[in-house]
Order: C-alpha cells, then sequence, then structure tokens
C-alpha cells in the first residue's frame, strides 16, 4: 500500500470516528420481552433517519429493571436517557417531578393512543410516558375439554361458570386440572390477579379514607372462593407458580383454563411452543353481576428522566418508538401479528391486523373494561386496577401476597389471612401518614 | 498402627462421592443439555434427557444478541483486577496480623467479617451517589474498587489461615541473615505460602466472576461483564429457558475451565490446615 493511500485512510478513519463522537447516545433501559427485543433489531430506520442519534440498549430482567432504574432516578444517577417503566411508576414518579412531561406534534396523534391507557399515564393532564405496548388479562381455555365436558364458554363468563367448567374439566388422574392461576406471592404476581378479582367482587384496598378493607365480606367472599377452586380443581403446589410456570402447565395440556395476561396469547397459540396451539379459545375475565370484570390493565411505557440532558433527542426516540409508523415498520418486516398490541385505536381498526391476530378482539375489549381511575365497585382514592399506585404498594402488597399464597397453601386459613393483612396493611398505612 | 482399608469400605465411600458429585453436578448438566434444545422442548414433560433435536439455535441468538466478548472480557479484567488489588492490599495485613499480632488483631479481623452480615442493599445508595459523583458509573475501574472492597475480608482471613501454619522462626533466621522487609515478603514467606496464595487468588476471582449484584446495579454497557448478559435473558412473562440456559452457558465456561484446571490448588488450598 502506499503512503499516500495509508495517510488517506487513516484521514478517512479520523474523520469517521469524529463524526460518530458528534453523535448523541441515546441510553435505553427496557425489560426482555419479545416486542422490545424486536424494536432493538428495528432501531436501524430511527438511527438511518436520524443519524445524529445513536442507540444503546440495556436489556434487563424486570424485577432487575425495576431496582436498577428507581435507584437511578432516586439518585439522579443519569445512567439512562429513557426507561422503560410501568404503569405503577408512572403516577408515581410524575407527581415526584422524577420524569419529563412528554410533547408530541400532530402527526403523532395522541387522540388515537387508548384512553384506559392514556388515563394511567396521565398526571395533571400531561402525558408523562408513551406506551409501548399494553396488555389486560382474559380467560385461555381448552376448547377441545370445554366441549368434552358438554359447556360452552360464554364471551364474558361469570365466576359461576368458571367453578363449574372448572369441576366438569377437571381430570386429576390425568393431570389435567381444570383451572391454572397465580398463586407465588408477589404483588405483581398474586396480587395482581386477586386484587382484579377482587374488584369484580365488591371488594376494595381501600375505603375513600384510606382505611384497609380486608375485613369486609368482600374480599373474604374473594379469597374463598379462589382457595376452594384452586385446592379442589388446581394443580398442586400452585402456591408457588406465577405467569412462567401457568404458561408451561397450560403448554403441555394440563390446564383446562387459565386467567392471565393477554400476551400470553400469543404464546400459546405458537405451534412451536405449545401443544395445544390449535385447541385455545378466549373469553373475557369472569364477573359477579356486579359492574366489574375480573381483568387488570398493564403497559410498559417509555419515559424520560429529569435531569437527562438529551431530552429533546429522546423525546424524538419515543415519538418513533410509539407512533403509528412503527407499528407499520414492524408490520412489513414481521408480520402484522408481531406489532406490538394494546396502545392505539387505529391498529384495532385495521383489518389486515384483525385478521393476522384472533386475539385482538378480545384483547381490547379487556383492555377497554378495565378503568384505573375507578376500577372498583365503590369509590376508590388511588389510580390502578391491579395495584394502588403508591410508593408504600411494593411492600405492602407482596406482604398481603404472601398471607393469600399461604391461605392458598394451606398453612394458614382464609380467615387468618385476611387478618393478618389487615392488620399489616393498617401498620403500614399508618407508618406512612395515610391514616391515623 | 494405621488404619486398613476394606475393600467394601472404598467402594461405598466411592459410590456416595460419585452419588454427592452427579448431584451437584446435575443441574450444570441440565442446562447444558436444555441450552441445546428448542423452547418448546425445554418445557416438556416429560423432559427428553438425550433424544431430542439439538439446535445451536439457541447460542446464535445470544451471539446476535449480545456482545459476548465484550462481556466476557469485561469478566475477566473485572475478575483479575479485583483479585489482584485485593492481593496487593491483604499480604501486607495478613502478614502483620499472622506474625506480628497485637491484643486487638483478633478484634480487626472479626470487625472485617462483620463488614459482610451487612446486605449488600443497605449500602446500594451511597455507593450509587459515590459513583455518580466521581465518574466510575459503568467503569471497570468503578467495579474492580468494589468487588475488591467486598470480597477483601475473605481474602485477608484466608491469606492470614494459612500465614499462621508457617513457623515465624523461619522469618525471623531471614531477618538474622539480613533479609529486609520487602526480601522477607517476597523470597521467604510467599514461596511458602504459593499454596495458599493460589487458593485464595482461584476462589476470589470465582467469586468476584459470580458476583451479580453490583456488577448488574453499576454498569449499563460498557463496563457490562458476563452477569449482566445473563440477567438479559431472565422474564418472569415468557418463557426462554433455552436462551437464558445457552447464555448462562456462555458465562460459566470460562470459570468452569479454569475451576477444572486449577482443582487440585483449589482442593489443597481449602483444606490447608483443617486437619492436623
Amino acid at each position: 500500500m502506499t503512503h499516500s493511500k495509508t495517510i488517506g485512510l487513516a484521514f478517512g478513519a479520523l474523520l469517521a470516528s469524529t463524526a460518530l463522537a458528534g453523535a448523541e447516545t441515546l441510553t435505553i433501559a427496557t425489560v426482555n420481552n419479545g416486542d422490545m427485543i424486536r424494536m432493538q433489531k428495528l432501531t436501524g430506520a430511527f438511527t438511518e433517519a436520524n443519524p445524529d442519534i445513536d442507540v444503546e440498549w440495556v436489556t434487563m430482567e424486570e424485577n432487575v429493571l425495576r431496582q436498577k432504574v428507581t435507584t437511578d432516578i432516586a439518585t439522579k444517577g443519569g445512567q439512562y436517557d429513557i426507561m422503560t417503566i410501568g404503569t405503577y411508576e408512572v403516577p408515581i414518579w410524575s407527581k415526584q417531578g422524577w420524569l419529563v412531561p412528554l410533547e408530541f406534534d400532530d402527526s403523532y396523534d395522541v387522540d388515537d393512543l387508548l384512553p384506559a391507557i392514556r388515563d394511567g399515564l396521565t398526571t395533571d393532564g400531561e402525558l408523562y410516558a408513551a406506551p409501548f405496548y399494553g396488555e389486560s388479562s382474559m380467560v385461555m381455555y381448552r376448547t377441545d375439554l370445554m366441549e368434552e365436558a358438554g359447556l360452552e364458554m360464554p364471551d364474558a363468563p361469570t365466576w359461576d361458570f368458571i367453578k363449574q367448567a372448572a369441576e366438569a374439566m377437571t381430570d386429576k388422574e390425568n393431570e389435567v386440572y381444570g383451572i391454572c392461576l397465580r398463586g407465588k406471592a408477589g404483588w405483581g404476581e398474586n396480587m395482581a390477579f386477586l386484587s382484579a378479582m377482587a374488584n369484580s367482587y365488591g371488594a376494595r384496598w381501600f375505603d375513600e379514607e384510606w382505611n384497609p378493607q380486608f375485613d369486609g365480606e368482600a374480599w373474604k367472599a374473594t379469597l374463598t372462593d379462589y382457595v376452594d377452586l384452586m385446592q379442589n380443581y388446581g394443580p398442586p403446589g400452585a402456591s408457588s407458580n406465577g405467569f412462567n410456570e401457568n404458561l408451561a402447565l397450560f403448554q403441555t395440556g394440563k390446564c383446562g383454563m387459565w386467567i392471565d395476561a393477554t400476551v400470553a396469547a400469543s404464546f400459546v397459540t405458537n405451534p412451536d411452543e405449545s401443544q395445544v396451539a390449535d385447541k385455545v379459545g378466549f373469553a373475557l375475565a369472569p364477573d359477579k353481576g356486579l359492574g366489574k370484570r375480573s381483568n387488570w390493565l398493564w403497559a410498559w411505557n417509555l419515559g424520560i428522566p429529569a435531569g437527562s440532558a438529551k431530552t429533546e433527542a429522546a423525546q424524538k426516540f419515543i415519538a418513533w418508538a410509539t407512533s403509528k409508523d412503527y407499528a407499520e415498520l414492524v408490520a412489513s418486516e414481521e408480520g402484522w401479528a408481531n406489532v406490538p398490541p394494546g396502545t392505539r385505536k387505529s391498529l384495532y381498526e385495521n383489518p389486515e391486523y384483525q385478521e393476522a391476530a384472533p386475539f385482538a378482539e378480545m384483547t381490547l375489549e379487556s383492555i377497554n373494561a378495565a378503568d384505573p381511575t375507578n376500577p372498583a365497585v365503590d369509590p376508590v382514592p388511588y389510580v390502578g386496577v391491579q395495584f394502588v399506585a403508591i410508593p408504600e404498594f411494593q411492600g405492602i402488597g407482596t406482604a398481603v401476597g404472601q398471607q393469600f399464597s399461604a391461605a392458598l397453601a394451606g398453612s394458614v386459613s382464609v380467615d387468618q389471612a385476611l387478618q393478618t393483612s389487615q392488620m399489616l396493611t393498617q401498620r403500614e398505612m399508618m407508618k406512612g401518614g395515610y391514616i391515623k | 498402627m494405621a488404619r486398613t482399608v476394606t475393600t467394601n469400605r472404598k467402594l461405598v465411600f466411592t459410590v456416595i462421592g460419585w452419588a454427592i458429585g452427579l448431584t451437584l453436578f446435575f443441574p450444570i448438566l441440565w442446562t447444558f443439555l436444555t441450552s441445546f434444545k428448542t423452547e418448546g422442548e425445554a418445557i416438556a414433560t416429560p423432559p427428553s434427557f438425550l433424544f431430542f433435536d439439538w439446535t445451536l439455535e439457541n447460542y446464535l441468538t445470544v451471539n446476535d444478541r449480545s456482545d459476548y466478548f465484550r462481556h466476557a472480557i469485561n469478566s475477566v479484567v473485572i475478575s483479575l483486577g479485583s483479585t489482584a488489588l485485593g492481593l496487593l492490599v491483604a499480604i501486607p495485613a495478613a502478614w502483620s496480623m499472622a506474625f506480628t499480632p497485637t491484643k486487638r488483631t483478633k478484634d480487626i479481623l472479626m470487625w472485617m467479617l462483620s463488614t459482610k452480615m451487612l446486605p449488600a442493599v443497605g449500602v446500594l445508595v451511597p455507593i450509587t451517589l459515590i459513583f455518580r459523583d466521581t465518574g466510575l458509573m459503568d467503569t471497570r475501574t468503578g467495579l474492580v474498587i468494589v468487588l475488591m472492597l467486598m470480597n477483601l475480608p475473605i481474602i485477608v482471613w484466608m491469606l492470614f489461615t494459612y500465614f499462621k501454619e508457617i513457623p515465624g522462626e523461619i522469618l525471623e533466621a531471614a531477618r538474622m541473615d539480613g533479609a529486609t522487609l520487602g526480601k522477607e515478603i517476597i523470597y521467604v514467606l510467599a514461596p511458602m505460602a504459593v499454596p495458599g496464595i493460589a487458593s485464595t487468588l482461584l476462589l476470589n476471582i470465582i467469586l468476584a466472576w459470580n458476583e451479580a449484584f453490583w456488577t448488574v446495579l453499576l454498569t449499563t454497557n460498557n463496563a457490562a461483564p458476563l452477569t449482566a448478559m445473563i440477567a438479559q435473558y431472565s422474564s418472569p412473562e415468557g418463557l426462554f429457558w433455552s436462551k437464558l440456559s445457552a447464555a448462562s452457558m456462555l458465562a460459566i465456561a470460562p470459570i468452569l475451565v479454569m475451576g477444572w484446571f486449577s482443582q487440585k490448588q483449589l482442593v489443597r488450598g481449602l483444606t490447608f490446615g483443617a486437619v492436623k
């Protein structure tokens, strides 16, 4: 190689590195799920259109992510420019002034966001995070077992029907259990399910004065029915089953019904993973005839921590990742069935999406049926369907979850579990200054 | 009188030894097998042991999604760096405690050990703030310092135990011959303590390699070691067991190989002074 060529190449490399050094790098913290991994793959489309912005991903398991981003935002560590946060964090963090309010131009079409999701992300009229993917919960059931049992699942079943069907489908000798529900203790595990179930039974976490309500009849009925259902028709060792354990049970044909996150629909109908892919039906989460269904509402959202020096670039990325154009991009690259669900009305109006995702209608109905600002039959002072958006809830929810999990395992009675839950919640709420 | 060991007794011990060994090794073997299965086969019941369609897909996915070599190099630098720095501090400390003990030596040793009794999360916020203000966030230097401090009590304790086995008279003799303190440590103490230093080194490399609290919380991308890479593949909503197993195998492979080759030193060091 001649000297001039070498110098030329070196100069070129220098220029390239200078250009790279000039690009603003956004560090994005996110969870490990299919939709987020897909977004990482498609980021090239964004950086091509915005050559002055570089994107760096940090993917983590949900609980690790929660610990990391909470530490970072509370200490203003500044490690991340965009954070993936849940609907639980957004109202709390926005009130603390930890998040930057988002502003979008008309082309983004904020009004296209599903109202149930948007309401949960809005504080004092300002949107503090943009939803990337949303989910609710619903009943997934084995159509073949239901037929064998001589029953027909209604689109909107009641808890009484679920009990009847669970009994008819259970065949313990062949390891087929009528119903699989979460039993593992945790505010995002069994308490997500049980709080939503309690809503349909007319129970609530707190009255309008923040007094815990576990001593009421509604909670007793909820927990008694749950424990009876699971002890009679559920799989053994259910008190340690979470989403993944139940998913494995359902996919291997051991559950007649499973009530859990709508995101599971795509897993259980995937023939590569599920042994029952062609025998799955869907229905709305059950109710008790009191006007509220037992479905929850969750969304993973993108937000900007206050103190980020790259707010403008971060906002640009969020606008891209949660836009209608992004949905089109995913559809063109990976098909409509893989577009992140549960955030925009326009997606559910799209006939191509409706055709590609047979569970789309049920997902939309489930999301629309949840109201985070008015989750229970009676009025409540908090936001959140399957959680209470106060900082103390993670601790209280997990402690109550342990009591309920113990009741399911049979180590304490339903009454004892409720009594202890009432006491510990009351104590924590007094400590937090909510009640005197 | 020497004890005679009957063949039967030998057989029983061999069987027990193998049973314990295989039980301990089974989770690693299962992870290895799962890493070659599809996600569907990974959750199949009854699980298939060897007869399934072996696939390299999970390894390809992990390689595609993560920069394995960057994470591996970070792991090597952080574990070797923190152990070397730890030894540099601990050898003189253990020397002074073993050969010139004072009234308070035992208390100091206990006090050092007591720092290990505090759950790490208890100092999460102060350490995060220090890292933020000193610009150590997401740097190898920061992790080397933190892991060195975390493992220092163990290093000092282990070295102290080994050094105590060495007769002080030998060091005195060296001093009589005119050896300076530095020469005494390098030419007399160190050669005699090689097995102890080697096993301390190996154990601490393994501890630093596996450390998954600070390495995950104090890094984002640049300094993230293999522990942070594994954390990317776990998910409470979705069964990614095969991919997680593949990531785990890749993460433990280097340390497994190292442990295999150095098991003699490890066992010797760990049982040093245990039986007299």
